[in-house]
């Protein structure tokens, strides 16, 4: 067996990150005469900048520059796609928290300071806060609206025998991630701008910063060692803060940090979009989808950014293991003045998947049935029962056996009739038991970001130092990239060593995102060290006399024949036989195309699976509740490193079941945001661990694909499994009221959320679905009617 | 008077003149001294990526280890003690501590930007050898955030590393604590001047007031988890904070057969367990207030004296009747805490003076006391509402009730009609109902991002009701319910 693949090896920062010793972008020791740059905010949602007064700025102790749109050299926009991300909003800002100039002082004190004193004059205009405000008007949308439609989804659900109606509303979530947004930027001779930067997007923040500093791309490199904490919110928005301090430097000809407090990285930088889901769903007496319609509203923020990708896979998301024949996805992609919302781990995906998971649920309660009766039956079949509905045969689906071998594991059956009798006898505490499968499609949905390059040099000590063009966010990225390439050479993985992620080593690479970051960069890497395997091989079988196809690297050492030698050695006689040790390396992903007219292709090139079963307990006098188990079964093909990706889906999980809890993103009135800090935005802590946690990675998971080694991404798609926290918790509410009637819960569920939705059982009043009258057929009687059955 | 602050970094002696006195510990780990190990995540006392650990003398000739959030610490707070930072946990040959290695280990850090905090609440507990079970290992780390991992492997790692034996020997301590005489911070009155701020921490209760007399502009620092933010967050400037930390008046706890008194200068951590000991229902309480490094520095006297309409101690205090002891240079004063807070943020502290002790009187055996905390997150949050019930019963009616609520007025605040409704009451959930209703009534609660006036109102009557609940008449039904719940709720 290898000892490089399928190897739980620590982090390569483990022992750093313990001892303190792991250097983010703050702790890099300060060049000489370095400036520190602070952010003006706008204090109005939506108003015309009328007078921007920053005379008081200019002479405050400290202050070494000032700039606002107009001090822009280059382009005033950082849009990644598409225009309409300005770095200083200039006559009209339209969110509360955008940036409207920004300082450069000899302390960050003196910075933050200088930038109270500005006297901005705002003349408000009529600013939407509210999604539903949003949706409501037609002009209001920063992207038009896209329409994904198979079959005969109106006749079919007319014609079923049961239809419920309802919404769904989902909020956004802050990444939270533990090191603020943060960049350094350098000047140097002839217009080089050297930038260090938190971010997912290091040749994004080249081509962007260029573009501001109107100097050529070959001008600027950006540089990312790590990141403490990424998850999506560092894939556009890491561009403000670089392009600020970038643009001040070359201004002030002197390096700039900008480094945002939390408060105003929250305030500043976008968020997961919230969503309103409608549906309209036919199904049969068995609870069998005969047709179903959504309307998925997405709230984009004030701008486009990456909300067009991120609504796309929200709508390719929506089917989840589910076979839907005949289906209606209308995405609308809304504006409102708020900030713009950004990539999040699952970047639309979960949001999708929440739709059907809660329309699953709410059939199920129509049903009178085990919620996994109904998931069962819907789930996607051999041909023609296994086709999306973008058109993609599902070929590689594991979910039927994965969930019943988590199902049998975690004794689903016996503990639904635990709970059930623990109700009965239970008043005023109820619990709660949800099984939620997941399917989630891997690739970028812009077929154009499926490509990676890397850079592999051997040195004549025969180690080897790597380059790609990942970024490297806590994911283990490096780690499992380094397993390959020692794999590769036959040596211990100790002997590769990972440098910073640069822009002038590997040029045009994608984000690290969409869970890809190892599909794509470790295959690319494979590819050149194969490279120079097949030089050295050359080289050896030529001392070996043997020929090269013969010449085996493995344990540190070259064999060939009955002879041998180290890898050093090799190396050394490479040098001097006058052979390359330096190779790029390229991948592009195969198989994967869409049509954005007909919006069917095949986006992804396989899909990873998983399931978590969640069982929590609710105090129907406060709303609190707690998770009391949780199992979860996750498919990583065969995992490159059983312990990152174990890491990758506790930790996944635990922020999707925070994104749907306790993280509450609060607006008031005026379009301020204040939730903006952890004492008042609340992320997961310790204590809302269950206490019994089994997480397992699919034993029998295997990538049908020719990724990496068989393995498969696992970045985003356990972030999913969190949704069965938040059914659980629904599951519990609805024990509350006497006649099991459907109920609404939108998320985030709060304490709050949850004893409203069960006040509203008490009264009995209303449902989230509204049953839709069949004339004669069985849904024409109240539900309770249908007790009986 | 002694203008310096002396203390041990790690294992060397440093001096500082001119220290700015709201200057934080994190500012100066990462700025002055280069010790970029600790990290800023909110600058709140909130995300726990700042630990550091102060080693102190416990006064019993041991040394007492305290995990506290660097970036709201002003430096003067590190005078006479150890800081100690992720840096100096390693062994003499650069090898990593057996905390540290347990994270590695158990593949407990992902980012990393959370870990040196966590290795340094670990730490901490390693250092004063502990070795708790799961919730106290939970409990100790209820203040550290980690967006990547999830938790489960930080706490094999804590497991791990918590289960060895043999830690800092006797010998080790002696040295420290001589080495912490040897800084010699006892013997004069500390007073810092720095960056146009000053500082003093008078060491008696009538050096103190004679201060605050001198200095009608002076602000009393207790442990600076409020004051910190005013600094970190709003940047206010406080030009003199005079510091109780040192008054050894206020820095004692005192129980009789009556009464436990809490001086005005305690910490939370300092007064739990004699707390906890007064009735079962209050342990669980303190340890939902912030988070271990918060009650480390943040003091019951702060909470009070801060005058939050949701800070969790008023509720409490005011159902048990508790009285506050103010002193300044005129003498003392007794007020009951339920006349002390005046308004929205106001108390009966006048100027030049200082709450001196909180004088709890120790519950009767047929008390029924029930605190509540209702809040987003369960761990390291701001209550939406807190409550405290303590009633009496005798042969099923309500005997007497106090009630007292933080969360739905301008104040922390009694509940006089729902317990003049209850008073006589039968006890059973149709002799509550008045009572519900009276909360229902008196009551006008704001809406925020913690929660809405609705639902503050829902749960105050609610509480009420689950207090009922969990207090059934006979008192030996009561306590196996407590026991129960307590079981259903962690299992
Ligand atoms: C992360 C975090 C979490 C928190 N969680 C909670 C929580 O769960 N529940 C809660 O109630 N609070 C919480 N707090 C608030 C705070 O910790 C408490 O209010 C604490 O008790 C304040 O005590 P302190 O000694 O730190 O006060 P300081 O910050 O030192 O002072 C607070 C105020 O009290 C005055 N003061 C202090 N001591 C005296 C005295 N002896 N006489 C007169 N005036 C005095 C000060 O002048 C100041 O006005 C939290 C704070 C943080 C940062
Ligand atoms: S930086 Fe977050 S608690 Fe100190
Ligand atoms: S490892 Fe990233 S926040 Fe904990």
């Amino acid at each position: 067996m290898s000892s490089n693949i399928g190897v739980s090896h620590p982090h390569d920062s483990a022992p750093l990150h313990a001892s303190g010793t792991a250097i983010y972008i703050d702790d890099m020791p300060e060049p000489r005469a370095l400036l520190h740059a602070y952010i003006g905010l706008s204090t109005e949602a939506h108003a015309r900048i009328v007078a921007r007064d920053l005379s008081a700025v200019r002479t405050a102790p400290g202050v070494v520059a000032v700039i606002a749109a107009e001090d822009v050299p280059g382009v005033n926009d950082i849009g990644p796609s598409l225009p309409g991300d300005p770095i200083f909003a200039d006559d009209v800002t339209e969110y509360h928290g955008q940036a409207l100039f920004a300082v450069a002082a000899t302390t960050r004190e003196a910075a933050r300071a200088a930038a109270a004193l500005a006297v901005i004059a705002y003349e408000p205009l009529p600013a939407i806060l509210t999604l539903d405000e949003a949706l409501a008007r037609e002009d209001a949308r920063v992207l038009p609206s896209r329409l994904i439609k198979r079959g005969e989804p109106e006749t079919a659900i007319a014609r079923a025998p049961h239809r419920l109606r309802g919404t769904l509303r989902i909020g956004g979530q802050d990444h939270f991630y533990l090191e603020g947004q943060i960049a350094v930027s350098q000047p140097g001779e002839q217009g080089d701008m050297l930038i260090f930067s938190s971010t997912q997007n290091p040749s994004e923040i080249q081509h962007l910063v260029a573009r501001a500093l109107a100097v050529p791309d070959h001008n600027v490199v950006c540089e990312t060692r790590r990141m403490g904490g990424g998850f999506g919110g560092k894939e556009s928005q890491a561009a403000i803060p670089a392009a600020i301090s970038a643009i001040l430097a070359a201004l002030t000809k002197r390096p700039v940090k900008l480094r945002l407090d939390r408060d105003d990285d929250m305030v500043l930088t976008g968020k997961r979009h919230p969503f309103r889901i409608d549906y309209d769903v036919g199904f049969d007496g068995s609870g069998r989808i005969e047709g179903i319609d959504f309307v998925l509203a997405g709230d984009c923020g004030f701008s486009p950014d990456l909300s067009g990708g991120i609504n796309d896979r929200a709508m390719m998301h929506v089917d989840n293991c589910y076979f839907l024949e005949n289906i209606s996805i209308l995405s609308h992609r809304c504006k409102t003045n708020t900030v713009s919302n950004t990539a999040f781990r699952g970047f639309g995906g979960p949001q999708g998947i929440m739709a059907i998971e809660y329309v699953m649920d709410e059939i199920a309660r129509h049903r009178r049935r085990d919620p996994l009766e109904i998931r069962r039956l819907n789930f996607y079949g051999d041909g023609p029962r296994n086709v999306t509905p973008y058109g993609m045969a599902v070929e590689d689906n594991v979910i039927g056996e994965l969930v019943e071998e988590l199902a049998r594991s975690a004794d689903y059956a016996e503990r639904l009739q635990e709970v059930a009798a623990f109700n009965e006898r239970s008043d005023w505490i109820k619990r709660g038991l949800a099984l939620v499968p997941v399917k989630f499609g891997i690739s970028f949905t812009a077929i154009h970001l499926n490509q990676a390059g890397a850079l592999v040099q051997l040195y004549t000590d025969g180690s080897v130092l790597l380059n790609h063009g990942g970024t490297e966010m806590g994911q283990g990225l490096f780690i499992k990239v380094a397993q390959v390439v020692a794999e590769e050479f036959g040596i211990p993985v100790e002997r590769v060593r990972v440098s910073a992620t640069n822009t002038s080593k590997v040029p045009n690479t994608s984000p690290t995102a969409a869970s890809a970051g190892t599909d794509l960069n470790a295959k690319a890497a494979q590819a050149a060290a194969h490279a120079i395997k097949q030089r050295l091989a050359h080289v050896a079988a030529g001392e070996f006399g043997v020929p090269p196809t013969a010449v085996i690297f493995a344990n540190g050492e070259v064999i060939g024949g009955r002879r041998r030698m180290r890898l050093a050695e090799l190396a050394k006689l490479a040098r001097m036989q006058r052979v390359s040790m330096s190779s790029t390396g390229f991948y592009a992903t195969p198989k994967i195309q869409f049509d954005p007219v007909s919006q069917t292709g095949r986006p992804f090139y396989y899909f990873a699976y998983g399931a978590a079963l969640a069982e929590v307990e609710v105090d129907g006098l406060t709303g609190e509740y707690r998770q009391r188990r949780v199992d979860i079964l996750h498919d990583c093909g065969k995992s490159l490193n059983p312990a990152i990706d174990l890491g990758q889906i506790e930790g996944g999980f635990v922020q999707g079941a925070g994104w749907l809890t306790t993280e509450e993103l609060w607006w008031d009135a005026s379009g301020q945001l204040r939730t903006h800090a952890p004492s008042t935005y609340k992320i997961p802590a310790i204590g809302d661990l269950p206490p019994i946690f089994n997480t397992r990675i699919y034993q029998s998971g295997r990538n049908r694909e020719n990724a990496i080694f068989r393995s498969k991404a696992v970045g985003e798609p356990p972030l999913n499994l969190g949704i069965a926290v938040f059914l659980a918790i629904k599951d519990a509410v609805m024990a509350f009221a006497a006649s099991r009637r459907p109920c609404s819960l939108d998320a985030p569920a709060t304490p709050e959320r949850v004893l409203m939705a069960i006040e509203r059982l008490r009264a009995g009043g209303a449902a989230s679905s509204d049953e839709v009258p069949v004339p004669g057929t069985a849904a024409g009687r109240p539900p309770d009617a249908e007790a009986a059955e | 008077m002694r203008a310096t602050i002396r203390f041990l970094l790690g294992a060397h002696a440093r001096e500082l003149p001119d220290v700015d006195p709201t200057r934080t510990v994190l500012q100066y780990l990462r700025e002055d001294e280069a010790l970029c190990g600790t990290k800023e995540g909110c600058a709140e006392g909130d995300c726990g990526a700042c630990t550091v650990t102060l080693a102190e003398r416990d006064g019993r000739g041991g040394i007492r280890y305290r995990a506290v959030n660097s970036c709201i610490m002003f430096m003067p707070a590190l005078d006479g003690r150890q800081l100690l930072a992720v840096e100096h946990l390693a062994d003499d040959c650069g090898g990593l501590h057996p905390v540290q290695q347990a994270m590695v280990d158990h593949h407990a850090s992902q980012c990393g930007f959370c870990t040196p905090g966590f290795v340094m609440s670990l730490a901490t507990l390693y250092m004063a050898g502990d070795n708790p079970g799961r919730d106290d290992t939970a409990d100790a780390l209820a203040g550290n955030l980690c967006r990547c991992t999830g938790y489960r492997p930080i706490l094999d790692a804590a497991r791990a590393a918590l289960a060895q034996p043999a830690r800092s020997g006797d010998e080790a301590t002696i040295s420290l604590r001589a080495r912490l005489d040897a800084l010699d911070t006892d013997s004069e009155t500390l007073a810092v001047e720095g960056a146009g701020r000053r500082y003093v921490a008078p060491r008696s209760l009538a050096e103190l007031t004679a201060i605050l007399t001198r200095e009608p502009s002076a602000l009393i620092l207790g442990g600076g988890t409020d004051i910190g933010l005013w600094v970190t967050k709003q940047h206010r400037d406080l030009p003199l904070t005079v510091a109780t930390e040192r008054v050894a008046e206020l820095r004692q706890v005192t129980d009789t057969d009556t009464h436990v008194t809490i001086g005005g200068a305690v910490t939370y951590a300092d007064a739990t367990a004699r707390l906890a000991a007064l009735h079962p229902a209050i342990g669980p309480l303190i340890r939902r207030i912030g988070s271990r490094q918060i009650r480390e520095r943040g003091t019951i006297g702060g909470n009070l004296a801060n005058a939050s309409p949701i800070g969790d101690m008023p509720p409490l205090l005011l159902a048990l009747d508790a009285v506050l002891i103010l002193a300044s240079a005129d003498g003392l004063r007794r007020v009951p805490v339920t006349e002390f807070f005046r308004s929205y943020r106001t108390t009966a502290l006048g100027p030049g003076e200082v709450l001196a002790a909180i004088e709890i009187p120790r519950p009767a055996a047929e008390l029924r006391l029930g605190v509540y905390k209702v809040s987003k997150r369960f761990d390291q949050d701001i209550s939406g509402v807190c409550a405290a019930f303590a009633v009496t019963l005798a042969e099923g009616r309500v005997q007497s009730a106090r009630i007292a609520f933080g969360g739905i007025a301008a104040t922390p605040a009694r509940a006089h009609a729902a317990e003049a409704a209850l008073n006589g009451a039968p006890w059973s959930a149709e002799g509550l109902r008045a009572a519900m209703d009276a909360i229902d009534d008196g009551f006008t609660p704001i809406s925020d991002m913690r929660a809405s006036a609705g639902y503050r109102k829902l749960v105050a009557r609610n509480l009420l009701l689950k207090f009922h609940l969990e207090n059934p008449a006979d008192l030996a039904d009561a306590i196996a319910l407590r026991l129960d719940l307590a079981e259903g709720m962690r299992a």
